[in-house]
């Protein structure tokens, strides 16, 4: 069944070349498996993460991805390994697609010393340049002129990579998103910019926000092209990587994504959540939730509900220990409060 | 195993909340994302989502209760496989359960331990202390180049660019135009437009880019026209690159220097004319360095751009065009953190940076005139602080003043001050004085320019003041 990806209201396009429409990814059975089990981890790593905050195990912000996950797994299916991403403070999901283990960031959440950032940094602020994690950003916008730095560094390198720029529906109104198409389309920067549009900045609707709320148009006055995609379903997003992609490593340039898709939990933890209706969100869960969708179409595939529930159970063991690591394992030294300040010895 | 559904916490900071509304009752099937109870506090609501699967066996606290302790037991759920009914009995006489959340409060540090170790930096600074960082040998014989601090710059820039390709400079008129006060002068025609590129007036933007590139493994130097633009940009300078190596526990770089002229020109008003030393020497993880003449300029520049943290090099407009003698090395590098003495004196001590450094010494030289033996201490670098410097000719000289072109308040001179209290007040003979700018926006008429900014004539009255002379 081929769906259109592209919304049904267009403007005039410029007369210049644009990347071809995006087309549905025609994923195999193992690859729909993948983006199942990529997606379920996600969903069940956030639970968890709910639950240790509710639990007080974990402080502070805790931004979860939960409804959000077809589009880091769809985008990040199709990276390869030179290349880099970036995003803001909803960031676990991104990080277990980087491949970074399940217990390092959730160790990382409950302020531990085997944290990924040995407890430092916090839900909103991890990093992983092993993993080319580049944060875990907790400045709104400030990912996206980072990612732009990125990308001039996979070209200044000429090393092939292309930086995948996270933001959201907020942060596109930031200014300095305009300084970074500007530079970025002046000097056909490797970025793919993501516009994750769940809908609300905080508790602010985007049409509350933004004058021009089709945010994937926010780069016609700097002439790179936008792309707007069905973020709810996987393989819109996979399809919407590859077009983009093709188009910025042929070197022409930056492309945007605005990813239309939907959080189910509060903007953090503590929300008033009165901003939105509980039938808004049950509505989008019934109909449109990305995990049930992939189900859908791997039954279509003949995958039986035995393989999933021993999927499912795989991934709840994953992130169980994951969970009982973060517990248990102990808080940094006190004197970690002295290091990594500076780099050097002055 | 049943299991036992906790009342959550909204943030780390609630202790209890009304359990304001229950969506499931007992009997009902839940699954992970089912939303199952309402819970608010004073200041916010939350859907509390089921994480297991099972059959509500038993709800043990009853909607619009209020004051229900974080972590007592709400309801109970019968895992798959379980009946509700069991799962209901074993649970009824368990016992409420602790608040999970006590126990997990961080000792907090022995205050002992915490005083020895007042800062990182300090602590740097003492390691660079035992380690003895000194400027390098200048052997017998070198040449002395007169240079302007402008070409010692750009000698440093292109050096170093000739020694790393990583090495690049961006920012607004540095590469065809030569650079707004020429500092860049023919770094594009030898290094070409990869590495030296002319940005858009965008400094929150390129500022990013550049602080970015560094975080992808470049190193980068961003020029701004002045350093009253780089507000614009000074969330990625504090925000981005100062925090990173700390947030992301020691594995994520950022070796960038952001450089350009700081503090008042000539007649430019108050919007050009700010310095903003103590604003960035005010944040751990920055290095900041404000030299006073060519051959620090060039050095400290070097430095600057090889070491792995990120660097604030603050420059100031009214040095460039002036010379100074640069030993003609190969590769004249200066410690980052180590103050120097210009002039030995035994009276009193002259703390100053930047193109104070320079009023320092005028006043110096007069006072010898009049019998008062001053020594002269240039900072060079603002963070870290060369505390032990000051406070070694604090203990010869017994007496300080402090020089700063820039606002008296929260500056560096209140900091020097704050040092002597702390850890000099036994040598003190006399208050330390500050002598600053006056606590005003910088005037555009020459008159008031010249009220407004600190000159020798003032230094002078200070350093009587605190002689008693």
């Amino acid at each position: 069944m081929a769906k259109a990806i592209r919304a049904i209201s267009e403007p005039p396009l410029p007369n210049r070349e644009r990347p071809g429409e995006p087309q549905p990814f025609e994923a195999s059975k193992d690859q729909l498996l993948e983006f199942y089990k990529d997606m379920l981890l996600i969903r069940r790593f956030e639970e968890k993460a709910g639950q240790l905050y509710g639990l007080g195990l974990i402080g502070g912000f805790c931004h979860l991805y939960i409804g959000q996950e077809a589009v880091a797994v769809g985008l990040q299916s199709a990276l390869t390994k030179n290349d880099s991403v970036i995003t803001g403070y909803r960031d676990h999901g991104h990080m277990l697609l980087c491949r970074i283990p399940p217990k390092d960031v959730m160790a990382e959440l409950t302020g531990r010393a085997a944290g990924i950032s040995k407890g430092k940094g916090g839900s909103m602020h991890m990093f992983s340049v092993e993993h080319k994690f580049y944060g875990g950003h907790g400045i709104v916008g400030a990912q996206v002129s980072l990612g732009a730095g990125l990308a001039f560094s996979h070209k200044y390198n000429n090393d092939g990579g292309v930086c995948l720029a996270y933001f959201g529906d907020g942060a596109a109104n930031q200014g300095q998103v305009y300084e970074a198409f500007n530079m970025a389309e002046l000097w056909k920067l490797p970025i793919i910019f993501v516009i994750e549009n769940n809908q609300y900045a905080m508790g602010t609707a985007v049409n509350r926000a933004s004058s021009e709320d089709q945010l994937y148009r926010r780069g016609e006055s700097f002439r790179i092209p936008g792309i707007q995609v069905d973020g709810m379903d996987v393989l819109a997003c996979r399809g919407a990587a590859e077009t983009a992609l093709d188009w910025v490593r042929a070197g022409k340039g930056p492309v945007i994504l605005e990813m239309k898709t939907y959080r189910y939990r509060g903007h953090s933890m503590s929300d008033p959540a009165k901003y939105r209706t509980r039938e808004e969100v049950q509505g989008v869960r019934d109909k449109s939730d990305p995990i049930e969708h992939v189900k859908r179409l791997l039954d279509e595939q003949g995958v039986t509900e035995d393989e999933l529930k021993k999927i499912e159970q795989e991934i709840r063991k994953v992130v169980n220990e994951s969970a009982d690591f973060a517990e248990s394992t102990p808080e940094p030294e006190a004197a970690e409060l002295y290091t990594d300040v500076l780099v050097e010895r002055y | 195993m049943p299991i036992e559904i906790k009342m959550p916490a909204l943030s780390p900071t609630m202790e209890e909340g009304t359990l304001a509304k229950w969506l499931v009752k007992e009997g009902d099937t839940v699954s992970s994302g089912d939303i199952m109870a309402e819970i608010e506090t004073d200041k916010a609501t939350m859907e509390f989502e089921a994480v297991d699967e099972g059959v509500i066996a038993k709800i043990l606290i009853a909607e619009g209760t209020d004051n229900v302790k974080v972590g007592t037991v709400i309801a109970v759920l019968a895992a798959e496989g379980e009946s509700a009914e069991d799962a209901a009995g074993g649970a009824a006489t368990a016992a409420p359960q602790e608040k999970p959340t006590d126990d997990k409060a961080p000792p907090a540090p022995e205050s002992a331990k915490a005083a020895e170790q007042e800062s990182g930096t300090q602590q740097l600074v003492a390691h660079a202390e035992k380690a003895g960082a000194v400027d390098p040998e200048v052997p017998a014989g070198t040449e002395m180049v007169k240079t302007t601090v402008r070409e010692a710059l750009r000698d440093a820039m292109a050096e170093e660019m000739r020694e790393d390709e990583r090495i690049f400079v961006m920012g607004e008129e540095v590469a065809q135009y030569q650079g707004a006060y020429k500092v860049t002068q023919g770094l594009l025609a030898e290094f070409g437009d990869k590495r030296v590129i002319d940005t858009p007036i965008t400094e929150y933007g390129f500022a990013g880019i550049g602080t970015g590139a560094a975080m992808g493994g470049l190193r980068p130097i961003v020029e701004f026209m002045t350093f009253n633009f780089a507000l614009q940009a000074i969330d990625h300078i504090i925000n981005s690159a100062a925090k990173t190596n700390y947030m992301s526990g020691g594995q994520m770089r950022c070796p960038i220097v952001f450089r350009g002229p700081n503090g008042a020109a000539s007649r430019v008003g108050a919007q050009h004319s700010h310095n903003f030393a103590a604003w960035y020497a005010s944040v751990p993880g920055l290095i900041v360095i404000a030299p006073y003449d060519a051959a620090d300029a060039k050095g400290l520049l070097k430095a600057a751009i090889r070491t792995t943290d990120p660097v604030v090099f603050l420059e100031n407009e009214l040095m460039y065009g002036r010379s100074f003698d640069v030993p003609k090395l190969d590769d004249w590098v200066l410690p980052i953190g180590k103050a120097r003495i210009m002039r030995e004196g035994k009276d009193v001590t002259i703390v100053s940076y930047s193109i104070g450094v320079g009023l320092a010494l005028e006043a110096a030289e007069k006072l010898s005139g009049e019998g008062i033996d001053a020594e002269v201490i240039d900072l060079r670098t603002l963070r870290p602080l060369d505390r032990q410097s000051v406070l070694k000719s604090l203990a010869k000289t017994n007496r300080l003043v402090v020089v700063e072109e820039g606002f008296p308040t929260c500056s560096i001179a209140s900091e020097i001050m704050a040092l002597c209290m702390e850890q000099g007040f036994d040598d003190l003979d006399a208050p330390v004085m500050r002598v600053t700018n006056e606590d005003v926006p910088m005037p555009y008429a020459a008159n008031l320019e010249k009220l407004a900014l600190v000159d020798v004539a003032r230094v002078i009255s200070a350093v009587k003041k605190v002689c008693y002379k």
